[in-house]
């Protein structure tokens, strides 16, 4: 199925703000400005997991909203990926050392690709977006198992290293 | 412009209407774009996103909500047909209300508050506009003779928009409620303004979805064949008729902001109401 590759023609955005500071989620919404307009890939941001391929999470994951995170992550069909954006979705940033703060998206539900950066430029955003609709492709065509969350870290360990190889594009 | 009734033309019809819909829609989010000084997706982009879709994975919450999906799109493909065929009007109203409404059921059937919301405000879009629908038939009716087929316009000598200019405004307000236009598009809308989340078709994914975008390109290409028998006579008048049409809807949809409910309502039942009403009855003592 390699010779239609359809899904990173348009794979639709999912965005959900997990308490990040909204820096992240306004260089997002940047992104869909005339100056970086993501629609020119096929990009769409819609509001509903249900129709979503990528979920953009901003912000590090805390106790509360982890149970809404997933649920989000389950209503989504597959094949789909999940792109945290900034270092607080990364690694829980800033507020890492938070009582509340799980610190990261991957404490949840297996994350493709991060994006870094505090908060991340539009250009790396559109940028994880895209490396995530090539994931998508890939994880339709089988490629890679899916929702693996050891294998998908942004340290691959040697032992993981067949596997994650063939990932190719997990990001650090 | 007669066509002929043959089973290969209705194959070619129904492979090539959702592709040319497809592209009406393609067009009409690349001028969005450009009008808002971006370069916009590629043409074919509706074409990509269906296909994409269809290759989802399916998940659904009930099944009675699949069969609603599959009966809009049918309805909608015999609708089609029962147009280009030239088949009787009010026939044709009524598959395609029947549609609409099959859609509806299909928002109705799921526990989602907003897919109810949706449904509820795509019912009273449907109050809001099938009145100019009916009377626009009725003006048909005056203007071909006295006869209630649609294959009478695609004959007559004098192009059906010089007698019914003012029906024609209405069904242009008709036309951005169907090509849910930004006036209007309270009940479901178009991908960057959302409204409701995703109203009507908020529980529908993957190959679902498919299915109700397939069946919004036949409704696209219904409506510009439906805009081409205004001017019917030589075709390409109609056909440049039907694309400023689209055109003009696109920056409608640009240039207005979303109303509510009630005052679609108010709209339709007064001033699109009054334009369909004065040129029936016009029509009707001309003919006296
Ligand atoms: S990465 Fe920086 S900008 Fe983004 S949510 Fe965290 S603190 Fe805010």
């Amino acid at each position: 199925m390699t010779d239609v590759p359809k899904f990173n023609k348009s794979p639709w955005v999912v965005h959900f703000n997990c308490n990040s500071c909204n820096g992240c989620d306004i260089e997002f919404l940047a992104c869909l400005t005339p100056l970086y307009d993501l629609e020119r890939f096929g990009i769409l941001h819609v509001g509903n997991p249900k129709h979503a391929d990528v979920l953009v999470v901003t912000g590090s994951v805390n106790h509360r909203n982890s149970r809404v995170l997933k649920n989000v992550y389950d209503q989504m069909p597959e094949p789909k990926v999940v792109v945290a954006m900034g270092v607080c979705a990364s690694t829980g940033g800033i507020f890492a050392d938070g009582y509340n703060v799980l610190g990261g998206v991957d404490k949840v539900i297996p994350v493709d690709v991060f994006v870094p950066g505090c908060p991340a430029r539009p250009e790396a955003m559109i940028d994880g977006v895209l490396k995530g609709a090539q994931i998508l492709e890939a994880k339709h065509s089988g490629k890679t198992p899916l929702a693996e969350k050891n294998v998908i870290t942004r340290t691959p360990t040697p032992v993981a290293a067949p596997a994650a190889q063939e990932k190719g594009a997990s990001h650090a | 412009m007669i066509i002929p009734q043959t089973p290969l033309m209705v194959v070619l019809l129904v492979i090539l209407a959702p592709l040319f819909g497809a592209l009406l829609c393609g067009i009409d989010r690349r001028i969005t774009a450009r009008a808002q000084g971006r370069i916009g997706p590629p043409i074919l982009q509706a074409v990509y996103d269906t296909i994409k879709l269809l290759r989802k994975e399916p998940m659904l919450l009930n099944r009675v909500q699949i069969v609603y999906a599959y009966l809009h799109l049918a309805f909608m493909i015999l609708a089609m047909l029962l147009l280009v065929f030239g088949q009787d009007s009010l026939m044709f109203l009524f598959v395609f209300a029947f549609s609409t409404l099959s859609l509806v059921l299909g928002g109705m059937c799921v526990r989602s508050p907003y897919s109810r919301i949706g449904s509820q405000r795509e019912i009273m879009l449907m109050v809001a506009y099938e009145p100019i629908l009916i009377l626009l038939m009725i003006g048909f009716y005056l203007v071909n003779g006295h006869s209630f087929m649609l294959s009478a316009p695609m004959t007559a000598a004098k192009p059906m928009l010089l007698s019914l200019p003012l029906l024609f405004i209405g069904f242009l307000v008709v036309l951005a409620i169907k090509m849910q236009k930004s006036p209007f598009d309270i009940a479901t809308s178009h991908h960057a303004h959302q409204e409701i989340v995703k109203g009507l078709t908020i529980e529908y994914s993957g190959p679902y979805l498919a299915i109700l975008e397939i069946a919004h390109f036949y409704e696209m290409a219904l409506l510009f064949f439906f805009i081409v028998l205004f001017w019917s006579s030589p075709v390409w008048v109609g056909i440049i008729l039907a694309s400023l049409s689209f055109f003009l809807m696109t920056v409608v949809d640009n240039a207005f902001a979303r109303l509510t409910s009630m005052w679609i309502f108010k709209f339709m039942w007064t001033g699109a109401l009054i334009l369909a009403v004065t040129n029936v009855l016009w029509l009707y003592w001309a003919s006296k």
